[in-house]
């Protein structure tokens, strides 16, 4: 018998793919790939290896971007059999609408939202809150958390959490929050602010930046609570195998999916 | 996606009919009224080399042995879309396998308190919204563990406690008599129901990894 009181929803851990042009532009050593490069062969290997999910970023900056993103989307959902989120240039009704016939379970817009904000509301309203994941960059500045955009390069005159429970009452259906401080430096995510965050909203929280070692993953489950946690390097180029990860957050007392 | 929608291979399967007395070839046929995207669902059918085709009237039904009602977002709006199809008096009669998949079973309820609607009233249990509760978040959104509480041969070669793949803010109330599966998210409810031909789940097999693979194959042979 289950305990009534404890939450058995498993943690998730989610592997983030950039692509550009229909191929993964991050280098990938894993050894057994024929085609490091091809984005539905990766995720198929990561799913194998026990991803919960998996994010999706395309970086193309061309006109032919939907389309290449379409077929992307399509070319997942025929192989993989677990949930994946789209993101990167989401502007309009029609582009999510293109992107949920083709497959995806979940889109993924950022600076779209912030320029748009009334963006939340139709496409919650068209497609359901489950489909909407708000991507937030923040970035400390003289001590407040301020949402940036381009990649944290250009800062916006919100405050993060001011947005995300704007993002929330508007229809968002989750939140991916990265951390610009943290992203890329490998020392941990920003547990403090991720704690802040995912006290105040009644939406699932994704931790994104910083992962680098599966200490950071133990570290983050147990002191801010988040609902998963995303990572691109330390998976892409092996130093930590998901497998690994996960008996490392069972041994933690850290509820995770067995495969 | 016209590339999808009437695959059927049902020369490459085994014909597994033969309790009706009416066979339709062993294939799925997929109940099409408008609610959702089924992109994934017949992708997976695909991968797995299950035959289906999609019902859109009622002598479509005879083309296949098993039935799946997909259905995501709003369930007072999707028992809506279905009326507007007229299927529903041959749906209630059906007496081959059928399965509801998330707001698809939902439909097979008497109840829903999503819009206040009366729907199909197959399985006489309630659809009800979670609490409430400050430690839980709703939608209930992630990979639960399903316990079976029978023996059915949907969850054959499924271990007790595996995960699959929720989104739902709306819960079927758990009842001892039509429960096949449960999972406790702020409280029990079912993960799965079954009554006679009469099968839905919560989850979403199609994205629920090699156990929700096993529960569409199970399904494709029951």
């Amino acid at each position: 018998m289950t305990c009534e009181t404890h939450n058995m929803l498993a943690k998730r851990i989610i592997p983030c793919l950039d692509v550009k042009g229909g191929r993964t532009v991050k280098g990938v050593n894993f050894i057994d790939l024929r085609d490091a490069g091809d984005p539905v062969e990766l995720a198929w290997n990561y799913s194998r290896q026990g991803a919960d999910e998996l994010v999706f970023l395309d970086i193309t900056a061309t006109v032919e971007r939907r389309k290449t993103m379409v077929e992307l989307v399509k070319a997942v959902a025929r192989q993989i059999n677990i949930p994946f989120t789209i993101g990167g240039g989401i502007n309009e009704i029609a582009d999510a609408d293109a992107l949920l016939n083709a497959g995806a379970d979940k889109i993924s817009i950022n600076s779209a939202a912030v320029r748009n904000p009334a963006l939340i509301d139709e496409l919650a309203k068209a497609f359901g809150v489950q489909f909407v994941v708000i991507a937030v960059d923040t970035r400390a500045i003289a001590g407040k958390n301020i949402v940036h955009l381009n990649g944290g390069r250009i800062a916006t005159e919100k405050e993060t959490l001011d947005w995300i429970l704007e993002a929330e009452s508007r229809g968002a259906g989750e939140i991916l929050l990265t951390s610009m401080d943290h992203d890329g430096t490998k020392a941990g995510f920003d547990n403090t602010f991720l704690k802040l965050v995912n006290d105040a909203v009644n939406i699932p929280v994704i931790a994104s930046g910083g992962a680098g070692s599966v200490q950071h993953f133990v570290d983050v489950f147990e002191k801010s609570n988040v609902d998963a946690a995303l990572a691109a390097s330390v998976f892409h180029y092996g130093e930590i195998l998901i497998p690994d990860l996960k008996k490392i957050l069972r041994q933690n007392n850290i509820e995770v999916r067995e495969i | 996606m016209s590339e999808n929608v009437k695959k059927q291979n049902l020369s490459d399967t085994p014909h597994l009919g033969g309790r009706e007395e009416e066979s339709g070839g062993g294939g799925i046929g997929i109940i099409t009224y408008g609610a959702g995207n089924i992109f994934s669902l017949t992708a997976a059918l695909e991968r797995l080399g299950i035959a289906y085709g999609m019902i859109t009237n009622e002598a479509d039904f005879k083309l296949y042995d098993r039935y799946i009602i997909p259905g995501v977002g709003h369930a007072g709006a999707a028992m809506h879309k279905l009326e507007k199809t007229g299927l529903v008096p041959k749906i209630k009669a059906l007496n081959k396998p059928t399965l509801g998949i998330c707001v698809g079973m939902q439909l097979l309820t008497s109840y829903s308190e999503e819009g206040n609607s009366d729907l199909l009233n197959i399985i006489p249990v309630k659809t009800l919204k979670f609490a409430n509760n400050t430690s839980f978040k709703v939608p209930h959104t992630g990979w639960n563990r399903v316990y079976p509480e029978k023996e059915n041969k949907l969850f054959e070669n499924i271990p007790n406690g595996s995960h699959f793949y929720f989104v739902h803010s709306y819960f079927i109330e758990y009842n001892p008599v039509y429960i096949l599966s449960s999972t406790t998210y702020i409280n029990k409810f079912s993960a799965s129901i079954w009554l006679d031909n009469f099968y839905g789940v919560q989850f979403h097999p199609e994205k629920s990894g090699t156990y929700g693979e096993t529960l569409l194959i199970n399904f494709s042979k029951i």
